[in-house]
């Protein structure tokens, strides 16, 4: 990277830092405290255990986190043609859905 | 008065006699007594294994197997064999959690032991009860247990759903089938419904002439537009359902003449199903966790009786505020009463989180549909987190239907495996 670039990059920080911590304080404090796993559990009924699924369900244990936060924005959207997932994720904030991919995306199949 | 030299001197002594001390405290110890091996049973036994491989596991179960009531519905439609939604304990067992056959009889809630009739005796930290339901014989005249042999419930799967199989299959055609469906709340509200249609399905492709009445105690049910739809398409003719202002709510019943009767009407069946009243297992009655109401009320976020500190109920029999009594409910409670107990192992409180419900109702091999509850839960409530736009819409394609007739399918053998596999 150029000395140049560096420093642009630089003088770009600050307001960044500043347009991050506007935007930490704007979210909730609860948004911090999502627990991934725990709003997994209700998942898991459909998507089986570690998100390992048998049948016409898909898998979502182990995938990309970003991947499978893309696909849950877009059901949610009632994108991408789901049967039923547009409807369950009325009911999930995005930070929900956040932590949701995190914790799918972290499960290993035993 | 003991100085606090002397106290830690004699905790010292007491810590070198671990047997001598209560089980609480180190999660290595800590004993789960879990009664009912269905939806709720198996499936928090299951769970809490996953998550702690130290903790003691007692699953008491009265039966060998669990046949459930999900699919079951399939079996009475001929497109499944009962051995297909037939389950043994082999694999609980295999999981690190001791399954004892027997029926447990009576708690003592202050020394936290549990009776069985077989004579065993458990003491527990932690009892965990999921009976499911029994029948109100009393809200039926005419209609009991005996009853049940010639006019099966077919309410708790096994021997009565192969009954009511035997005797549609001898059925002839041109003949009446009768079902009762008792006031609400009853285990797995759409189930009639979709036992109707599994049943029609059966009839259309093998007597064609037969007709099914629903006699109902209610004047709606649930995805009733997507029934009607399913059943104007399919089944034209063939399914008529009487709602309670119609007089569809049945009083007596007459096994001798196989007489189905309202305060209006009598009907003369050649197959009646009547699912009586029900209310919670006798476990949860006779330790009063119902409090004369026929459910348990529980905490929305742990699951614990409010009756009774340190018992807790999961799947029908409980009193889970707007959750439906269904195995897919129940597997969800299950999992979040888990947590609880954890956290509570562990000194601290689980916090709440959100619970699903979705119930999936076939009315022909390649035709279903839904309805999804999604759930908000806080201190005081599990509501729902909205009540609109709950179900698979009205008009849907074929391929919507066949897709949530496959996604049906892999619910069952996701499910199933999570408790059995």
């Amino acid at each position: 990277m150029a000395l140049r670039d560096l420093r642009s990059r630089k003088s770009r920080i600050a307001p960044a830092l500043l347009a991050t911590i506007a935007l930490l304080a704007a979210v909730p404090v609860r948004a911090q405290e999502i627990d991934g796993r725990a709003l997994g559990d209700a998942c898991t009924s459909c998507h089986g255990v570690d998100g390992q699924s048998q049948g016409a369900i898909p898998s979502i244990g182990g995938l990309d986190q970003s991947a499978l936060l893309a696909k849950l924005k877009s059901y949610k959207a009632n994108e991408d043609g789901p049967t039923i997932m547009n409807r369950i994720l009325r009911g999930y904030t995005d930070a929900e859905l956040a932590a949701l991919a995190t914790y799918f995306s972290s499960v290993k199949a035993k | 008065m003991i100085d606090r030299r002397q106290f830690l001197v004699g905790a010292a002594a007491a810590s070198v006699l671990p047997l001598a001390l209560p089980a609480i405290g180190a999660s290595s110890a800590a004993r789960i007594v879990i009664v009912g091996g269905g939806f709720g049973g198996v499936s928090l036994a299951r769970y809490l294994r996953r998550n702690d491989s130290t903790l003691a596991i007692t699953l008491i179960e009265k039966d060998a197997h669990f046949v459930t009531c999900p699919f079951s519905n399939f079996v009475l439609g001929g497109m499944l064999p009962i051995d297909k939604v037939t389950f043994g304990y082999d694999k609980v067992k295999a999981a690190g959690i001791d399954v004892l056959q027997d029926t447990a009889t009576t708690i003592d809630p202050a020394k936290k032991t549990i009776a069985t009739v077989g004579g065993k005796s458990f003491a527990y930290d932690y009892l965990v009860l999921s009976p499911g339901i029994q029948f109100d014989w009393t809200g039926i005249a005419g209609y009991h247990e005996a009853a049940s042999q010639k006019m099966p419930h077919a309410w708790q799967a096994g021997p009565q759903t192969t009954l009511l199989r035997q005797q549609l299959e001898a059925m002839p055609d041109g003949g009446l089938f009768v079902i009762a469906v008792p006031a609400m709340p009853f285990r797995c509200p759409p189930g009639p419904y979709e036992r109707a249609s599994l049943v029609a399905h059966y009839f259309k492709g093998n007597k064609p002439k037969s007709k099914i009445k629903i006699l109902d105690a209610s004047d709606s049910f649930i995805k009733q537009d997507l029934f009607m739809e399913a059943w104007d398409r399919l089944y034209s003719g063939m399914i008529e359902w009487v709602p309670a202002s119609k007089q569809g709510k049945v009083s007596s019943v007459d096994v001798s003449t196989m007489t189905v009767s309202t305060d209006f009407d009598d009907y003369k069946a050649d197959v009646a199903n009547i699912i009586p009243p029900q209310k919670a297992g006798q476990i949860a009655i006779a330790t009063g966790l119902d409090q004369g109401t026929g459910w348990c009320a529980v905490d929305p976020v742990t699951f614990e009786s409010k009756a009774q500190k340190g018992i807790y109920v999961l799947g029908d029999a409980s009193l889970a505020f707007e959750m439906p009594k269904s195995g897919f409910a129940a597997n969800n409670q299950a999992k979040a009463c888990g947590r609880a107990i954890l956290a509570d192992i562990r000194g601290a409180r689980a916090a709440p989180s959100k619970l699903i419900n979705v119930c999936y109702s076939t009315v022909e091999p390649d035709y279903a549909f839904e309805i999804v509850d999604d759930f908000t839960v806080t201190a005081d409530n599990i509501g729902l987190s909205f009540q609109d736009d709950r179900t698979t819409p009205l008009k849907a394609s074929d391929d919507i239907h066949k897709r949530e007739a496959d996604n049906a399918k892999s619910w069952y053998a996701n499910i199933t495996s999570e408790m059995f596999g």
